[in-house]
């Protein structure tokens, strides 16, 4: 399998982590390791940036992972670009999961914000994945801003309903010149496979693992899907027709 | 258009006798959908979706899951003053109950969060008082989240309604969420609870909502308070009013509660109805299967075993360690409170709690420099 590259950065993964909703920190512990990833999101606001221990952290195995802060919570570009500033500070790393979503029921991301944001920060050096609706023609303009990747939505967070947005990813990973990871919605193995076939980078997995009867097999089920589906879109995927294709061919007369 | 406004369309009677008339066959139309509209919350809570407490349990559970994950967040009160200028019948705080009124200094509220610190691992406080402008007024809640912010990375207030403008002003300091509870939708039997006092005002009180709206506020809490009306048409009323809010103002979170009358100070105001346990755990869940995005917060007022069992199932946030009186963590220990609680556990017992039934209390969800 070929190496993600994002930003100079070689990752053996292609399944991202979040590390929300878990049952316990040791448990998001094993997942993390049984999941192979090696990039991890962790949200600041859970963090205790001032404080010596961080009972969170402490459980993330930074010697294999690496910790991608985001700015879930933040609401404008304005408030993004601070808590950005803080993060690089505090986690000592100047790459960014930007997410703005004023919209606290669906968390859907705000196309404009991201925007703005993503302008600012990359002038400052941040390297910026922005979570965002699966919008072909903004994946471009934030591509054009600075942007390392984009991160578009399968479907909401949290709902498990795996590629809403099939078409659009379609359009957006035929047309980027960065990495495209597959976020949110991603409810079950076969969503990630789905996602690695269409020729998505990466895919950014959470929900799915955590709420799981069993957290850890659910991981290394994510692991196994995310290297098939790319196995598969590497070895290049057979064309899906539309209609069955005639034994014998319309044309034959021609051969006559 | 505000609630107020749109709040006579919904009628008391008419309301009640829908839900009285809910079927079986409505709540299993219910039980069948995904997106649920408030005929079908009406059938959820109705009698009739007694017997379906167990599908409605197992649903609620799930649609928790997926957007909370096994994670309840914790908080702590800290009360401020007790001096109050309403007449609520059913309180402590009662301006006509002969109670000591202290309001704390600068000094206490820094011994208060520090004995709290002490008590736990709080970084969610929220700041409660009675309704007295003239003890507690804009100016003090300032001075109080300034204090506050050095000590807990999120801050909310449960006090007297303000204006746009004040609300404006506290969030420049820091604050996060603000809990306003209209007790009950009863329009016309809502004077007799509240007979004295700002508090008097239904219209202003309603309105409150939407002057946090306008002004931009993280997160609003509803609630009303049970044993006042009939909880079956207050909780309606309730959820008409919480889409309400989510449409119009689509940027805050909400966060509901359930408060049943606990026993306390003053002379004794027998509740009007009673919700029991089975009939608690309905509401929560029918709200669940409504809403499956708004937090509820279930507080000490409940029993240890209620607890223990409704925070996979429902519930999202817990208090822990409460002490309602002003000044109960250090200053004034057991001498004021408002009302009597039910889980006087240690804020690490209520963790270990949690830990068994599965779930990770979380302590911290919210930093300062996201304000």
């Amino acid at each position: 399998m070929k190496k993600l590259v994002i930003a100079g950065r070689e990752f053996g993964s292609r399944l991202f982590l979040g590390t929300g909703k878990f049952s316990s920190n040791q448990m998001m512990e094993e997942a993390i390791v049984a999941s192979g990833s090696e990039m991890v999101t962790v949200a600041m606001k859970r963090i205790r940036m001032d404080e010596e221990h961080d009972p969170m952290l402490e459980h993330i195995p930074v010697n294999r992972v690496h910790l991608l802060p985001n700015t879930s919570g933040v609401r404008t570009a304005e408030e993004a670009v601070f808590a950005a500033r803080l993060a690089r500070e505090a986690f000592g790393t100047n790459w960014l999961k930007l997410e703005i979503h004023p919209d606290p029921r669906y968390l859907l991301p705000d196309p404009i914000e991201t925007l703005k944001a993503t302008e600012i920060l990359a002038r400052e050096g941040f390297v910026i994945l922005p979570y965002i609706p699966a919008d072909p023609v903004l994946c471009k303009r934030l591509e054009e801003a600075g942007a390392s990747a984009v991160m578009p939505l399968g479907a909401p967070i949290g709902s498990n309903r795996g590629l809403l947005t099939r078409d659009f990813l379609n359009i957006i990973i035929e047309q980027s010149n960065v990495p495209v990871i597959v976020d949110a919605g991603i409810g079950a193995p076969s969503h990630a496979a789905e996602a690695m076939e269409l020729g998505a980078d990466a895919v950014l997995v959470n929900t799915a693992v955590a709420i799981a009867g069993d957290p850890v097999a659910m991981a290394k089920a994510f692991r196994m899907a995310v290297e098939s589906g790319r196995m598969a879109f590497e070895a290049g995927m057979p064309r899906q027709e539309a209609e069955a294709v005639a034994s014998s061919p319309l044309t034959a007369f021609l051969n006559v | 258009m505000k609630f107020t406004e749109k709040i006579d369309q919904y009628d008391w009677s008419e309301i009640s006798e829908r839900i009285a008339s809910k079927t079986t066959g409505d709540v299993e139309l219910a039980l069948r959908k995904t997106k649920l509209d408030a005929d079908d919350f009406l059938a959820l809570i109705s009698e009739a979706a007694e017997p379906f407490l167990e599908q409605m349990a197992a649903k609620s559970r799930i649609y928790t899951q997926q957007r909370f994950g096994k994670t309840i967040q914790m908080y702590i009160p800290m009360y401020l003053t007790n001096a109050c200028t309403n007449h609520c019948v059913y309180c402590g705080f009662n301006h006509n109950n002969p109670i000591k009124r202290v309001v704390l200094t600068e000094e206490e509220i820094v011994r208060e969060a520090e004995a709290i610190q002490k008590l736990g691992d709080f970084h969610h406080i929220l700041l409660v008082t009675g309704e007295s402008p003239k003890h507690a007024g804009v100016e003090y809640l300032k001075n109080a989240i300034r204090i506050a912010k050095r000590y807990f990375s999120n801050i909310s207030i449960e006090v007297q309604p303000l204006e746009q403008h004040e609300y404006e002003e506290l969030i420049a300091e820091g604050l996060n969420g603000v809990y306003v509870y209209q007790e009950t939708y009863h329009k016309e039997r809502y004077g007799i609870y509240h007979p004295a006092g700002k508090k008097r005002d239904f219209n202003y009180r309603l309105d409150t909502f939407e002057r946090l709206g306008r002004a931009g506020i993280r997160k609003m809490g509803l609630g009303v308070l049970i044993g006042l009306e009939d909880w079956r048409t207050d909780a309606a009323m309730m959820a008409h009013h919480l889409r309400h809010l989510q449409k119009k103002y689509w940027r805050t979170r909400y966060s509901i509660s359930f408060p049943r009358i606990r026993p306390h100070e003053g002379e004794g105001f027998k509740p009007n109805v009673v919700m029991s346990d089975r009939q608690l755990a309905q509401v929560i869940f029918a709200f669940r299967l409504f809403d499956h995005d708004v937090e509820i917060a279930l507080s000490t007022r409940e029993s240890p075993d209620m607890r223990n069992n409704l925070c996979t199932l429902g519930v999202t946030s817990m208090s822990a360690g409460s002490k309602t009186e002003p000044g109960g963590y250090v200053t004034y220990p057991q001498a004021l409170e408002q009302w009597v609680m039910a889980d006087d556990r240690t804020p690490q017992e209520i963790e270990l709690a949690i830990k068994k039934a599965g779930y990770e209390a979380i302590w911290k969800d919210w930093d300062a420099i996201m304000n």
